[in-house]
């Protein structure tokens, strides 16, 4: 536990640790390159999303730590042990799969009971009683896994596999086939029984909510790659590429150039206006770079309007759109530069609406904004409602 | 509303019609008739007529003369059914798992047999298995078989013209049965603990059950009755039951014998395959 997820991870032997670690994990079907070079420590006892749309090779990634492919190189060690070509049967971990995967032909108490099974462990009885208790099915014990619900069955992958206490758990997609309320209270129990049992998880998903609700590290991987990894708040207030920006929540990028670089703020023009962004949210090389705001962040009022953003103040927009959601009125502004940006503004009831075509002024806090690279796609990881 | 309900409901036993009929006719008629011949008194002959008198001791006759063959048959049908099962399971396991792009191509490869004649297919193993031919000459060269052995007339023949002959109707259940396995399952088994070996007993092979019923079915029952086989490949000690009862038929002209001996058979089969059905606790394929 002591291990912290951001810190750069040793490229030396993995003897001492005793988490996952994956190092240089590359895993090639053909010419394409599912995952390439991956590093990633998971340290003991917590619980990390993959998150990426599909394809990204979370997937692939997963299935590499369960045994079910071979990486093409690299290595995978779980508690200093290396497990790179270990046999998925003989690995302390264990997967709860997408579309649950429940043995047909037994009932939920042999469906729960099979991996003791066949490691001979004795008490079986009162281990599958245990489990089953704890995700609340002791009553559906002798049904097939056909009787149950979609959600109920999802439990008794969960209960099949936590049953085991593998040393790490793999959640690939399980809650993607459930409807959204019921996957809403699933995420809940999934993070209370890992936080009851304390055991390593590892969650694959493309939705992003669910990873933030879930999980106390998010890995956000793009192509093959980890894009950027830590606190689910952290990569949301904090995006080091568009491509996060955009995947998690939605992003306003502006194309800025780069004025001057101080050791704790840098400042950029925009379109002729002058914003500030401190060091440390900037990521940026080069002289340009895209000004990245969240449209919660903006502050939306007549032009004039003193509204508590001291700094920067983008005068000149034109609504464009409103839609009222009802917690929140999304508005669409068009800048005198022609971009349209989006901005969130709670329904607090203190505020009036905005209509099309009302001339605006844009502001925000500099320490919500952050800099990102200039080479990056503004709409990398973008439209990911399509993928859903 | 009822009116509806009561032209939908009579439709239904209208289409049920040429159906019934059928069966009538070329089931219930024939079954009727069979068992009929059955109870024939056994003096009379087909030139002279038969005369129906329940001479139920038809049936023990045929059973004291022909016990032999009987037991063969059923021996040999149950033979040449698990050989077909070890066979056609591999093979089903092959198309449906690892044949990727070629699963077509193998299937219809397993079907093709068809295209000729059982009996041409059944005579063309008489050349195979014949006394200098390549097979029995080989077996000589290794010694398995002694300098005068031979394959034809023996046993080995039979069974093994019966496993060729009965292969595909044992292949195709399996493979249906087999292909619609999701994959995922057996990754599963493998993921809690359970090695190749394990996860095929405990996954695999349970939920092809109703492949390996019906397959086994389909094979039986067919090579139990089958007489080509016996009399091709053959001598009269590997007389199956099949050809006594056509011989009766066809050159004794013993009609109710013959007739009681398909009854004995038939019942033993039903009884059996009942008995089967049950044990392997898939009621409900029937």
């Amino acid at each position: 536990m002591s291990q912290v997820v951001e810190q750069e991870p040793t490229a030396t032997d993995s003897e001492g640790y005793d988490g996952l670690r994956l190092r240089q994990v590359t895993k090639s079907f053909g010419s394409f390159h599912a995952v390439s070079s991956l590093d990633l420590d998971v340290p003991r006892g917590s619980f990390i999303a993959l998150l990426g749309p599909s394809g990204c090779g979370k997937t692939t990634t997963l299935r590499m730590v369960a045994g079910l492919e071979t990486p093409t190189s690299g290595s995978i060690t779980l508690a200093g042990q290396d497990i790179t070509y270990a046999k998925p049967y003989q690995r302390p971990v264990n997967t709860v799969f997408q579309s649950y995967a429940l043995f047909p032909h037994l009932d939920i108490f042999e469906n729960v009971a099979f991996g003791l099974r066949r490691r001979k462990r004795k008490d079986v009885d009162t281990a599958v009683r245990e489990m089953l208790d704890l995700v609340e099915l002791d009553s559906q014990a002798r049904k097939k896994p056909a009787q149950l619900s979609g959600g109920q069955q999802q439990r008794v992958a969960l209960a099949r596999a936590l049953i085991n206490k593998p040393e790490v758990l793999l959640l690939d997609e399980p809650l993607g086939a459930l409807d959204l309320k019921l996957r809403r209270s699933m995420q809940l129990e999934i993070k209370r029984i890992q936080t009851e049992v304390g055991l390593t998880f590892v969650h694959v998903t493309h939705d992003q909510e669910e990873a933030m609700t879930m999980a106390d590290t998010v890995a956000v991987m793009n192509a093959g790659v980890i894009e950027q990894m830590g606190a689910p708040a952290d990569l949301y207030e904090n995006p080091q590429s568009t491509f996060v920006a955009n995947f998690l929540g939605q992003s306003n990028l502006i194309e800025g150039t780069i004025q001057s670089r101080a050791a704790d703020v840098v400042t950029v023009d925009m379109h002729g206006i002058g914003v500030s962004i401190p060091t440390e949210r900037c990521h940026a090389d080069g002289d340009k770079g895209w000004v990245g705001i969240r449209p919660e962040k903006v502050l939306i009022g007549e032009p004039g309007e003193a509204l508590d953003a001291p700094g920067n103040t983008i005068p000149g927009g034109v609504v464009t759109d409103v839609s009222f959601v009802g917690v929140s009125t999304q508005y669409l502004v068009r800048m005198p530069w022609g971009q349209e940006l989006g901005v969130f503004e709670q329904n607090t009831g203190r505020r009036r609406m905005f209509a099309t075509g009302e001339q605006v002024e844009l502001s925000w806090r500099p320490e919500y904004a952050f800099l990102l690279d200039f080479s990056q796609d503004a709409s990398a990881g973008a439209q990911k409602a399509d993928a859903e | 509303m009822s009116e509806t309900v009561r032209k939908r409901g009579s439709t239904g036993y209208f289409l049920l019609i040429p159906g019934v009929l059928w069966l009538a006719l070329f089931f219930v008629v024939p079954l009727y008739s069979l068992v009929a011949t059955s109870l024939f008194d056994p003096s009379g002959s087909d030139l002279n007529g038969y005369e129906m008198t329940y001479h139920w001791a038809n049936y023990w006759d045929a059973l004291q003369s022909y016990w032999q063959p009987l037991v063969r048959s059923l021996a040999y049908g149950a033979l040449a059914t698990l050989f077909c099962l070890l066979l056609g399971y591999v093979l089903a396991y092959a198309i449906a798992f690892k044949a990727g792009r070629w699963k077509n191509l193998m299937l219809v490869l397993v079907i093709a047999p068809f295209f000729t004649s059982f009996l041409v297919r059944t005579l063309s193993w008489k050349l195979l298995l014949a006394d200098d031919g390549f097979i029995v000459n080989t077996l000589q060269f290794v010694h398995i078989l002694g300098s005068d052995g031979r394959l034809l007339a023996t046993p080995v023949a039979v069974i093994a013209g019966l496993t060729y002959n009965f292969l595909p109707f044992m292949v195709l259940p399996l493979y249906a049965s087999i292909d619609k396995i999701d994959g995922r399952l057996i990754e599963a088994s493998s993921d809690l603990y359970a090695n190749p070996f394990v996860g095929f007993f405990k996954v695999t092979w349970p939920l092809s059950l109703p492949g390996v019923v019906s397959g086994t079915l389909l094979t039986f029952i067919p090579a139990v009755g089958d007489y080509i086989n016996a009399q091709l490949l053959g001598s009269p000690n590997q007389r199956m039951i099949g050809s006594v009862i056509q011989s009766l038929f066809t050159d004794a002209n013993d009609y109710p014998a013959a007739a009681a001996l398909s009854v004995i058979l038939m019942v033993l089969i039903v009884g059996m395959v009942l008995f089967y059905v049950r044990r392997a606790g898939t009621e409900d394929l029937l």
